[in-house]
Formats: C-alpha cells, sequence, structure tokens
C-alpha cells in the first residue's frame, strides 16, 4: 500500500517538475528581451559568452589538431591524406562542434547559472524582488536565457573554426599534406545547408536545453548550500545526458536518411 | 565604465563569431558555385551509374561546371536517369554531340560526371550567326545542349564485379 502511495506521489512530482519546468520556459521564451533590458542581456552574453571563449577556443584548437594527427596517420597508409581536411572539417562541423561546445558550455556557463540563481534564492533575493514588484522572471531568467541561446551557436561556430585552422597547422605546416588539396577537397565536400546549417541547428537546440536545464534547477534548488551544490552538479549531469542523447536523435533525423 | 568594456568585449564576440562564420562559408563550404547562380538543366540517361549521388560534380577537363541534381529512374525502360544544373555561364558552350561518362576521382575517391565536348558542323556555326536559333526559346535548331535538352552519348560507370565476370568469361573461352 505504502509503495503505490509512493509511486503516485512521486509520478506526481515528476509531472509537477515537468509543468513548472514548462512555465518557466515558456514565461522566459516570450518575456523576449525589450530595448530597456538590452542591457542586463548584453552583460549575460559578457558573463556566458566571452568568459567561456577562452576554454572553447583552446578545446577547439587542440580537438582540430588532434583530429588532424590521428586522421593522418591512418589515411596516410591508404595514400589518401588528401582527405584529412573533409575529414576534420565534417566531424567537427556535424558532431563535435555542437556536442563538445555543448557539453563544455554545460560545465562553464550552465553550473554557474544554477549556482548564482539558487543563491540568489536562498538569500531571498528572488522574494524581495518579487516584493519590489520586479518579476523574477523577467529580470533574472530572461536575459539569462536569452544571452545563452545566442552565445552558443557563436561559440559552436568559433569552435568549428579554429578545430579546423588546428587541423591545417597540424596537417599542412607539420606533416606536409598539401595546403591546396586540403582547403580544396574540404570544399567540394562540405555543404552549407547539409553540414554547417545543420551543426548551427544542433547548436541551437543544445542551448536552450543547457539554459533551459540550468536556469530550471537553480530556481526549483532547495534553498541550502547543500541543496545549491546538489542542484549544480546535477545540471552538468542532466545537461551532458541530454546533450549526448539529443545528438543521436539530431543526427538521425539530419543524416539518417538521406 | 565597467558596462562600456563589458559592451565592447561581447562586440568582439560577435565579430569573432561572424569572422567564424564567413571562415566556413568562403573557406570550407565554398559558397561560390553552391548558392545562388543561374544554371540549367540537362538530362541523360546511363545503364548503370555506380555510385554517383545528387550533387556529385559534372567536370570538363576536371573544371567544374555544374552538379547533379535529381537522380530517378525511368518508369518505361527501368534505366536510371540523371538531371543535372551546369551553371549559365557555359550557356552555348557545349555542342550537342557532348558525351558523359562517369569517373572516378582517385582509387578510392567519390564518382563524378565527366562531360567530353563534342564537335560543331563548320555549316552549323555559320547557321548560328545568321539565323540566331541559339538566342531565343525554343532552340529546336541549335547545335548546342540547352535547357532540357537529353544527351545521348553515354557511358556507364565501371562496376567492378561485371568486370571480373567479363574477365573471367574471356578466360574460360580460350
Amino acid at each position: 500500500m505504502q509503495k503505490l502511495i509512493n509511486l503516485g506521489r512521486g509520478t506526481l512530482d515528476y509531472i509537477a517538475a515537468i509543468g513548472s519546468a514548462s512555465m518557466m520556459l515558456f514565461g522566459a521564451l516570450f518575456a523576449f528581451p525589450t530595448w530597456k533590458n538590452t542591457r542586463l542581456m548584453v552583460h549575460q552574453m559578457y558573463v556566458v559568452g566571452v568568459q567561456s571563449l577562452l576554454i572553447i577556443i583552446v578545446s577547439g584548437l587542440f580537438i582540430g589538431m588532434v583530429m588532424a594527427l590521428q586522421g593522418y596517420t591512418i589515411l596516410v597508409s591508404y595514400g589518401a591524406e588528401g582527405s584529412l581536411g573533409p575529414m576534420v572539417a565534417l566531424s567537427l562541423l556535424r558532431e563535435l562542434g555542437p556536442v563538445v561546445t555543448a557539453l563544455l558550455f554545460a560545465g562553464r556557463a550552465g553550473s554557474a547559472l544554477t549556482a548564482e540563481i539558487g543563491l540568489m534564492k536562498a538569500t531571498e533575493q528572488l522574494s524581495s524582488l518579487e516584493m519590489m514588484a520586479v518579476d523574477p522572471l523577467r529580470r533574472v531568467l530572461s536575459p539569462r536565457f536569452w544571452a545563452g541561446v545566442y552565445s552558443m551557436p557563436m561559440l559552436a561556430l568559433i569552435f568549428s573554426a579554429v578545430g579546423i585552422l588546428g587541423g591545417h597547422l597540424v596537417g599542412v605546416d607539420w606533416l606536409g599534406v598539401d595546403s591546396g588539396s586540403y582547403w580544396s577537397i574540404m570544399q567540394s565536400t562540405v555543404e552549407w545547408n547539409e553540414d554547417v546549417v545543420n551543426g548551427v541547428i544542433k547548436a541551437l537546440v543544445f542551448a536552450l536545453v543547457v539554459v533551459w536545464i540550468a536556469l530550471y534547477k537553480g530556481y526549483h534548488c532547495i534553498p541550502t548550500s547543500e541543496g545549491i551544490s546538489k542542484a549544480t552538479t546535477e545540471t552538468v549531469v542532466y545537461s551532458s545526458l541530454t546533450i549526448l542523447g539529443l545528438d543521436f536523435v539530431l543526427t538521425a533525423l539530419m543524416f539518417g536518411i538521406s | 565604465m565597467t558596462s562600456r568594456k563589458t559592451e565592447l568585449l561581447v562586440g568582439i564576440f560577435v565579430a569573432l563569431a561572424i569572422a567564424a562564420t564567413l571562415l566556413l562559408a568562403l573557406r570550407v563550404a565554398n559558397q561560390g558555385m553552391a548558392g545562388g547562380g543561374e544554371t540549367y538543366t540537362l538530362t541523360a540517361r546511363f545503364d548503370n551509374i555506380g555510385g554517383l549521388k545528387a550533387r556529385s560534380s559534372v567536370k570538363v577537363g576536371g573544371v567544374i561546371v555544374g552538379r547533379v541534381s535529381r537522380i530517378y529512374l525511368n518508369e518505361r525502360d527501368l534505366v536510371p536517369m540523371v538531371e543535372m544544373e551546369i551553371s549559365t555561364e557555359y550557356a552555348n558552350t557545349f555542342p550537342d554531340t557532348s558525351s558523359l561518362s562517369i569517373l572516378t576521382s582517385g582509387l578510392l575517391g567519390e564518382q563524378f560526371i565527366g562531360l567530353k565536348p563534342g564537335f560543331i558542323f563548320p555549316e552549323d556555326l555559320e547557321m548560328i550567326e545568321e539565323d540566331k536559333v541559339c538566342e531565343t526559346s525554343p532552340y529546336e535548331n541549335c547545335p548546342y545542349l540547352t535547357e532540357g535538352e537529353e544527351i545521348m552519348d553515354t557511358k556507364s560507370a565501371l562496376v567492378l564485379e561485371d568486370l571480373i565476370g567479363q574477365f573471367l568469361f574471356n578466360q574460360g573461352n580460350e
């Protein structure tokens, strides 16, 4: 009997959580930044975008370099090292760019968002805002949400571009693949809509998911130091799992059936 | 003043993103040909198209002049039909005696269509000059390949299994 009650309670809690998360998402979506709080959003873009730039550029560079090195050692045994360019470019644009950026973004920016909002809740700043008749959804959540959604695809594009340049550095400058074939075979293989735009769409979806989870976890955390730490961990874990799961679904939709 | 600095850094961030997009568009994806560009359509029937795909390139002596836009099966004869979009930069360039063959770039490379330009009779050249048959819409007598025309002279892709089969057959005869 008690088990049945627990099951029912668990289900209801779960549905309620989904409900309040969706309400929050729609609240943030429709509280589109007006001119008045563009300034808030620009500041948040600095926090989530500009401050993530270093980690994105460094990891993009190294991932591109490693892929060129690994790809070269395999391709050279078939005499197909000319295909190094498309290999690096396609794997970055289609998969690694959006996915690794999203994972780093979840760790770097998502956790920070959760901790910040969680602490605002714990120190009752959010309640004070409501007391002053300022909607925390509009003032606190919406700028962060939109800043994240704008920044993530841009970070993913920078990641892919830096990675391709890193691949060029290792493949062409150090290992001696012909520069002309690196670029020209890449150009004849990579399609704008098929590869680049699909990668940006992926990044956009991941951005929505990561920022949504981060804000929800922060806004609904248990307002204690323990609760905040738990919420932060959950943000990173849930975001990462959702990114990898969604990535398979999106890849199947985009490239599976041709 | 911190706010100004923030705005500047965000501006740099957005500029970097735009630079990355431009690099991807121009250097990596080569938007030049694929983007706009007026094209005209040619069709051709093959016995076997091998590994040809939509978006494969059409080349004349290695120069890309167009792309395969559609591959479908002709329902009457059950042979593959290939539709190609050729850049209008090359309109009224290829004689209608041109031939197509499916070639492979390198040992493991992708397959593409090689277009080999044919010839034009000198009296046809005079006719183009005098009657302007290639300038207005029904191009009936135009000796060049024009919109919607079918190229008759085609060579199929080489299929390794067929080649081996033929080789064995010849060996058996000896």
